[in-house]
């Protein structure tokens, strides 16, 4: 690129080194865009073997209807925890929210604050901290439901619903314990330099993330948990 | 409130501007409703074996994805080249997804191909 075609933008933000396309966009954003709507494609592959299968296991544990083990005599119930899994539902809604609200705060870093409101709503680390307790509170929401569905018999090996089921909700839940991590980084940054308005676009890109795994679940309770 | 303004007018270096905290806390109540009529829906036996029942589910779900992608993600905010990046491959993910629905259910026991 010569110099007369780089963007004013480039050179607004050179002492960074970051590095902006021809219609002013920050590269980072456009791959991470990208790389989610390589995401949507993975996960909608995920959610079709799920469907596809869905109702085609030959024996239980089922989802949604108690079964009887016909050698064993043994009776299952239905193994889906709808209320366990609304309440880690709730809380990843709501780690969302406190994700917009730390980039937020981390964008108006610089501005004054009078009031205790604008201190709290203000503070990256506490809705960093809160996002990332969400996150993980997730996180043992989905260990508690697995070990509760091995103990009841059901594992990735059992039947076709265990196995679409454990891959589709078991990549879903390594995408979220690598947002935390991600987020956990951030924090740490946060307490050792402090994030400034400069980093917004670092905090952006991880809370575009987050907020993605997010609407991934969205989909995945619907159509998993609640449609028989 | 002085930071009420700010969320949106720090927007970005790209100068698109972001929603308001008095929004964010809205879509919020929103998300919480629209899961709570969710959950309820499934427990009232009336609507639960109702056709309407999984129409509805899908277009409630529907509504919480289009508010998080737009207001939290600020797909509506930002310019369109991100949201052709996420929409163009939402389609594509959405088609394949009918598509094999479509043809591993009514389309493949009509042609014989599953029982």
């Amino acid at each position: 690129m010569t110099a007369t075609t780089i963007p004013a933008a480039e050179h607004a933000d050179a002492g960074h080194g970051h590095h902006y396309t021809t219609l002013g966009l920050d590269n980072r954003k456009i791959a991470i865009w990208t790389f989610i709507g390589s995401e949507c494609m993975l996960f909608a592959s995920l959610i079709s073997t799920y469907l596809i299968y869905k109702g085609r296991s030959i024996k239980g544990p089922f989802p949604h209807e108690p079964w009887t083990d016909p050698v064993t005599n043994t009776v299952y119930p239905a193994i889906l925890d709808i209320p366990v899994t609304s309440a880690s539902t709730f809380v990843l809604l709501m780690s969302s929210f406190a994700m917009v609200l730390a980039l937020a705060a981390v964008q108006n870093k610089e501005l004054p604050k009078h009031t205790m409101g604008e201190k709290i709503l203000g503070s990256s680390k506490l809705w960093l901290w809160v996002t990332c307790l969400m996150g993980t509170a997730f996180l043992g929401f989905q260990a508690f439901e697995f070990t509760a569905f091995i103990r009841e018999g059901l594992t990735i090996r059992t039947n076709l619903f265990g196995s679409s089921f454990f891959t589709l909700t078991g990549f879903h839940g390594a995408h979220v314990a690598v947002g935390v991590c991600w987020l956990f980084s951030l924090l740490a940054i946060d307490y050792k330099r402090g994030l400034r308005p400069a980093d917004a676009t670092n905090v952006d890109i991880a809370a575009l993330y987050w907020h993605f795994v997010d609407v991934i679940w969205i989909v995945i309770f619907t159509l998993v948990y609640l449609i028989k | 409130m002085a930071l009420d303004h700010a969320a949106g007018a720090a927007g970005h270096a790209d100068g698109h501007d972001h929603p308001t905290w008095s929004t964010y806390w809205k879509i919020a109540v929103i998300l919480f409703v629209i899961t709570a009529v969710e959950v309820s829906a499934f427990y009232i036996p009336a609507w639960e074996t109702s056709w309407i029942y999984v129409p509805s589910m899908l277009t409630l779900s529907t509504i919480k994805f289009v508010l998080v992608v737009m207001y939290y993600m600020h797909l509506k905010y930002d310019h369109k080249l991100f949201r052709s990046l996420f929409t163009g491959p939402l389609i594509v993910a959405a088609l394949t997804l009918v598509g094999l629905m479509f043809l591993f259910s009514k389309l493949s026991i009509r042609l014989g191909l599953l029982s």
